[in-house]
């Protein structure tokens, strides 16, 4: 029998993107943020989330999507990565799936190399693919990114 | 771990760190029969708990410590020194074996053989009594109240007592946990098994040994749980903040008083949780005798230590931050300051005794800290040369220094005058990790020194770290908070000076405060380098926050200047805690989060202060620099018609400028009235003989002055114009014959000659340094 793994998922530019539900603290609605000067442009900003101030990545630049448009305000998606909190901005949230592991893949090798770096497994549902980020790359790899600036 | 062994190590550590204090108590009065009590039950109660923990080798080595310990209790045999260095070693093994529990999980490889045989063989001039004498309470008397446990029910005291038969307590007992209701004593005298009387006189006891004990009104907290604690208080505090902000815009009286109300039960709440996390200063000092009575045995010297403001409060992160710099400080003292006694005799001085005195106190929402002793203090002359020898500053400002600046030039990094190296100091490494860790907790030191009478170390420490008053600017839209520590002054400059007052030389913006020059850091131009300079840098307001840095002043020019608000200081995540610009971030009033500006990492950022340190780190470790090698700030000016000159800005008292009209004449002298004196004027270029200018004025038409300050009576040097501050490095060349000049050197890529300001002054005034000696005999 197939074993299920849960996942949440969420929207950036269309593609639908998810990560591991273990990892998810909760997901919240767009939050006022701080800019933060002499930082890597992926990192938008701080947001206090309850008394708790954490550092909130933008997938879109992350993962080398456009900007989304000003008027559209992103979700935040908390989680929880290499010891620390922090916030992924996304477009939209989806639900939570299950999904069995039977599905997956790895992420083609013709994925844009920000992609592939970052896309853990690729699932083919039934009307779309669901690729799956890891989260400790993709809060680590900003760390690289800012020595590069 | 298991619990229990958790417990018996907390339980541990707390005792031994008594027992240290306690035994060099004892040495000064060896008979006092208390303390050798409270020792041994200290002993005693580590022997019985590892001894039931399994901790074999401990127990082997507490119970030959607990007998020599009983011995002497009875006064079988009185201490001598050599006895309490064996005890003191004693400690320490099971301290090494208490920490090796905690870390590896047993007691480690050790052999303790040598140490249990010098401890029994102590015993000896009277080795019959280790054997007489079990450890333990001593059966045949009846128990005192300090061997009485303070739990200790009715029924054990009476046992102890030897009035009562441990069955009849045991029936009692037995009797009572059927059902009856009488308390233990009521059924042993209804069975007439003991008398009312001693009854009595148990309860009596068990209520003096209740009395002295603290447990019951005490509990064991994790510092995590307070740590967790604190930050929910901030989270109010912030609350509290929002709630007052939003309250202050409504009419309704109800909410404003609820609000208020609020306000102040979150101050007393946040007062109170900061209380808990508060620990007396005692509790580090408590070591020090221990540390002292060893480094002065081993130098052979007597050194007395005396406490004032034991129990002075401090926040337990500010403790563990202060206790290694302080201890440092300590054994400093005693290593260096403290003479051997033939020497005080020689000086004059009593040759035990000697001082050293440790004092805090609060003030002004900080606490002082001052550790004096009465030694040898600092060789003032010898610190200076040391300095100019390794690089770390040069020949001319260290003849310039106060002996206050001088004292504190052994805070730099490779500088000890100690003749030799010992083990305990004098290795040039310490006194500069003294400063930076008190630097970095937002405190500073001092220190003061008089040759042959002794030296005191002034630390000044802030109270918490975890609430802190802030200041908040704005830039560029967004908040910042600086922390109120480094803030000096404001200055706000509008219209008009706006624009005149801030001298932008070559991209180095200077202010001139009170005739002081502030160099000007543009905080967006820090926070946003690849930004075009936009408008704002000639907007009609200026709004100059003045820093202090690691002793250097500079102002911060921001946008809008706010408020100042307690702010609750959090860590930045890990993806930010690289930029040296922040020291953290924190909640505002209205919810949105704020960064905390790192004054100094700021200042170092915009090269307001130089990296002197590393520099002379590294110069150390590349032998002595070459004089002029380093990074200096010089005052570029013109004097005559092209002489092209710099003195060093330490050097510089203020910058004035005077009408010519307001130039007078005294004999010769050229002088002018300059804040109630009459200060004499030397034109720099007159001395020289250089060609004058043909401006001899500035296009000001003022008549620029540097005036030079020397033990409160000042001098001013007439230039040309002032050009410019650079903070070079850059090395003499052809070194001058002539008077008022050390030589030249290549500053901004242009020969420049160097001033010697002082043979520029004898040259002119010949008198004029005698005068101020000879003021200062007088």
């Amino acid at each position: 029998m197939a074993i299920a793994q849960q996942f949440c998922t969420f929207f950036i530019d269309k593609q639908f993107f998810a990560v591991p539900v273990q990892q998810v603290q909760e997901v919240i609605r767009y939050q006022e943020m701080t800019r933060v000067p002499l930082v890597p442009p992926v990192i938008r900003g701080l947001i206090n989330l309850r008394g708790q101030i954490v550092v909130a990545f933008d997938l879109r630049r992350r993962l080398g999507y456009p900007d989304r448009p000003d008027d559209q305000k992103p979700m935040n998606v908390v989680v929880r990565a290499d010891g620390e909190t922090v916030s992924f901005l996304v477009d939209e949230i989806g639900d939570v799936i299950e999904v069995e592991e039977d599905c997956a893949e790895h992420p083609p090798e013709t994925l844009r190399a920000e992609m592939r770096e970052l896309v853990k497994e690729v699932f083919k549902l039934k009307d779309h693919l669901l690729l799956v980020l890891d989260t400790e790359r993709t809060v680590n790899g900003a760390e690289s990114l800012q020595k590069r600036h | 771990m298991d619990d229990l062994i958790r417990e018996f190590l907390l339980e541990s550590y707390e005792n031994l760190d008594r027992l240290d204090q306690e035994f060099v108590k004892l040495e000064t009065e060896p008979g006092n029969l208390e303390l050798l009590k409270s020792i041994f039950r200290t002993i005693h109660t580590i022997k019985g708990t590892c001894g039931f923990l399994g901790f074999s080798k401990l127990e082997a080595l507490t119970h030959a410590g607990e007998n020599l310990l009983s011995v002497l209790r009875d006064g079988h045999l009185t201490l001598n020194s050599e006895i309490t260095t064996a005890l003191l070693a004693m400690v320490d093994a099971v301290r090494q074996m208490l920490s090796s529990i905690d870390t590896v999980g047993d007691e480690g490889e050790r052999d303790d053989q040598e140490l249990i045989t010098t401890l029994a063989r102590l015993l000896l001039p009277e080795p019959a009594a280790a054997n007489e004498e079990p450890p333990g309470p001593k059966a045949e008397q009846p128990a005192k109240n300090d061997e009485l446990h303070p739990e200790a029910n009715i029924g054990e005291i009476l046992i102890k007592r030897k009035t009562v038969k441990v069955i009849d307590v045991y029936d009692a007992v037995q009797q009572q946990q059927e059902g009856d209701p009488r308390h233990v004593g009521e059924i042993l005298v209804e069975k007439g098994s003991v008398k009312p009387q001693d009854v009595l006189e148990a309860l009596n006891l068990q209520q003096q040994v209740r009395a002295g004990s603290t447990s019951d009104s005490t509990i064991r907290v994790e510092v995590s749980q307070l740590d967790r604690l604190m930050n929910r208080v901030g989270e109010l505090v912030l609350l509290r903040n929002q709630i007052l902000q939003f309250s202050n815009s409504t009419e309704d009286s109800g909410l404003l008083a609820t609000s208020q109300r609020l306000n102040l039960i979150t101050t007393e709440l946040q007062e109170g949780v900061m209380k808990t996390r508060m620990q007396p200063i005692g509790n580090i000092w408590s070591k020090f005798p221990r540390t002292v009575r060893d480094v002065a045995t081993s130098f052979g010297k007597k050194v007395r230590i005396e406490m004032e403001g034991k129990e002075t409060e401090l926040d337990k992160t500010i403790i563990e931050a202060i206790k290694d710099p302080l201890t440092h400080i300590v054994r400093n003292s005693v290593d260096h300051g403290i003479e051997t006694p033939d020497r005080r005799v020689a000086a004059g001085k009593p040759p035990e005794g000697l001082l050293l005195l440790l004092r805090s106190y609060h003030e002004g929402g900080q606490v002082n800290i001052e550790i004096s002793d009465d030694g040898a203090g600092l060789d003032l002359e010898k610190i200076r040369r040391k300095a100019v020898e390794k690089g770390a500053i040069s020949a001319e400002h260290s003849a310039r220094m106060s002996e206050r600046e001088a004292a504190n030039l052994i805070f730099l990094p490779g500088l000890s005058t100690a003749e030799k190296v010992t083990n305990v100091s004098g290795r040039g490494v310490g006194m500069d990790v003294v400063r930076t860790n008190i630097d970095k907790i937002g405190g500073s030191v001092d220190v003061q020194s008089k040759l042959g009478a002794g030296t005191t170390v002034r630390m000044k420490i802030p109270l918490t770290l975890a609430i802190i008053p802030a200041l908040i600017v704005t830039n560029n839209g967004d908040r910042y908070a600086i922390p109120q520590i480094s803030l000096l002054e404001l200055v706000r400059l509008e219209g008009q000076e706006a624009q005149k007052r801030i001298e932008s030389v070559q991209g180095a913006p200077v202010y001139r405060l009170r005739g002081r020059l502030l160099p000007l850091v543009y905080l967006d131009r820090e926070l946003r380098p690849d930004a075009a300079p936009d408008e704002t840098a000639k907007s009609a307001v200026v709004n100059i926050v003045v820093l202090q840095a690691d002793e250097r002043q500079f102002g911060l020019v921001v946008d809008e200047i706010n408020d100042t608000e307690e702010i609750v200081v959090k860590p930045l995540g890990k993806q930010l805690k690289g930029i040296k610009s922040f020291a953290g971030s924190t909640i505002m009033g209205d919810g949105r989060v704020a960064l905390i500006l790192d004054v100094l990492g700021l200042a170092q950022s915009a090269n307001v202060v130089g990296e002197s340190r590393e520099h002379a780190a590294v110069g150390k470790e590349a032998g002595a620099a070459a004089l002029g090698g380093q990074k200096q700030t010089m005052l570029l000016l013109q004097c005559g018609a092209e002489g092209r000159m710099a003195m060093e800005l330490s050097l510089v008292a203020r910058l004035e400028e005077f009408k010519p009209e307001t130039i007078e004449k005294a004999g010769d002298q050229q002088v002018v009235q300059y804040r109630g004196e009459i200060m004499p004027l030397i034109r720099i270029s007159d001395v020289l003989r250089l060609p004058h200018g043909n401006t001899p004025h500035d296009d000001t038409g003022m008549t620029q002055v540097v005036v030079f300050s020397d033990d409160g009576h000042s001098v001013g040097l007439v230039v040309d114009r002032i050009l410019d501050i650079v903070e070079e490095s850059f090395v003499r060349q052809q070194p001058s014959k002539r008077e008022g000049l050390f030589g030249s050197a290549v500053i901004q890529q242009k020969v420049t000659d160097l001033l010697d300001v002082h043979s520029l002054i004898r040259t002119a005034i010949p008198g004029f340094f005698d005068a101020q000696h000879a003021h200062q005999e007088q």
